[in-house]
């Protein structure tokens, strides 16, 4: 059992390019549809959870699974699995790109697909924000937090903790009814 | 102390970083091209490059990259990724134990609807941070910008790997 759940989550983890959201459809087949270790319901219920907590989606969904079906033993071998085709793909990447990354060829190549990188960066931006159904009372909380950190040089931990404070703040004076004072929002 | 300056790091970008692969790329890059300089911004669009060509998530892949890199062996590269991966064991396995208290908790839920704008931002922070003289050489740089910009909005068919090796073929022609 042990060795079927790092099984499952090495194929997923070796498979997947580009990680993430594209690994979604993978789990749910695997995870749902032929192995059954997690009902439907459930496993949307994990993905909820999974998107957000901290750390990588592929690596959460790893670790819910694999508590579920064998314990803690179980979520340390399918996080394994999940992190282990990655691990060796970049070390032999890295082993030998040291040794060729400065050949001429290799960068031309490199300076095409740099600005390419960053444009898919800025491509999901304005999908996101209809997501998060930003208005223009909101939309400068995405912008001021450009300019901190790209402009003013803050560090996004700062920024992450501020964020997490704020809203606990917030949320317990609601709680307790008092005003909602709103602390300052970075 | 290289290894312990890697471990903290990591462990820092895999407790903090929400949103999961782009959301976490200005955290990282702030960390690893700003903060202790173990890879140029060049450097690290390469690596960024690299991990949507390659299986697994954006975090794993810089963990194991720049781990190398930054210690010189493969021992940092094992320490980088364990360290960035212990935040969400430790999180998860909570969260499945104690379901209950975080099911519908409203701090929860309060800090995620915090967080979701603040995401975009993070995202948004890592592009304005990688339009930099190393990454935009010239005008060609820009066209490809534009073009991929443009293919990926309207062109959603096309995998993000496919424009990365036209872009590739691209500079290899035009430079």
């Amino acid at each position: 059992m042990y060795f079927r759940l790092f099984w499952s989550f090495f194929k997923i983890g070796a498979f997947t390019l580009g990680g993430g959201y594209a690994m979604i459809p993978l789990f749910q087949r695997e995870v749902v549809d032929k192995k059954k270790w997690l009902k439907e319901p459930e496993f949307l219920e994990m993905l909820a959870i999974a998107q957000s907590s901290p750390g990588p989606i592929a690596l959460n969904t790893a670790i819910f699974v694999g508590y579920k079906t064998k314990g803690v033993m179980g979520s340390l071998m399918a996080g394994l699995g999940i992190a282990l085709p990655s691990f060796t793909a970049i070390l032999l990447i890295v082993y030998f790109f040291t040794d060729f990354k400065d050949q001429p060829g290799v960068e031309r190549v490199f300076k095409g697909i740099r600005p390419a990188v960053v444009a898919l960066i800025v491509a999901p931006l304005w999908k996101m924000s209809r997501a998060a159904e930003l208005s223009w009372k909101t939309v400068w909380v995405p912008l001021g937090v450009i300019l901190l950190i790209a402009r003013a040089g803050i560090s996004p931990v700062y920024i992450i903790l501020g964020t997490i404070l704020t809203a606990l703040c917030t949320a317990f004076w609601k709680h307790r009814s008092l005003k909602p004072a709103g602390g300052e929002e970075k | 102390m290289i290894y312990w300056q890697l471990f903290v790091t990591f462990l820092k970008i895999g407790a903090l970083g929400f949103g999961g692969g782009y959301a976490m790329l200005s955290l990282i890059q702030f960390e690893v091209v700003e903060r202790h300089q173990w890879i140029s911004a060049a450097g690290f669009t390469d690596i960024v490059a690299i991990s949507q060509t390659t299986p697994g998530p954006i975090a794993f892949n810089t963990a194991t990259y720049i781990g190398y890199t930054a210690a010189g062996n493969a021992w940092g590269s094992l320490l980088a990724t364990v360290a960035v991966c212990i935040p969400a064991f430790i999180i998860m396995l909570a969260i499945c134990r104690f379901f209950f208290i975080f099911k519908d908790n409203p701090y929860m839920r309060r800090t995620l609807d915090f967080i979701k704008p603040v995401a975009i931002g993070l995202i948004g922070a890592a592009a304005v941070m990688l339009m930099n003289r190393q990454n935009f050489t010239d005008y060609i740089s820009f066209v490809i910008f534009c073009t991929v910009l443009v293919m990926q909005l309207f062109f959603k068919k096309i995998s993000p790997i496919v424009l990365i090796l036209l872009a590739g073929i691209a500079g290899y022609f035009l430079y």
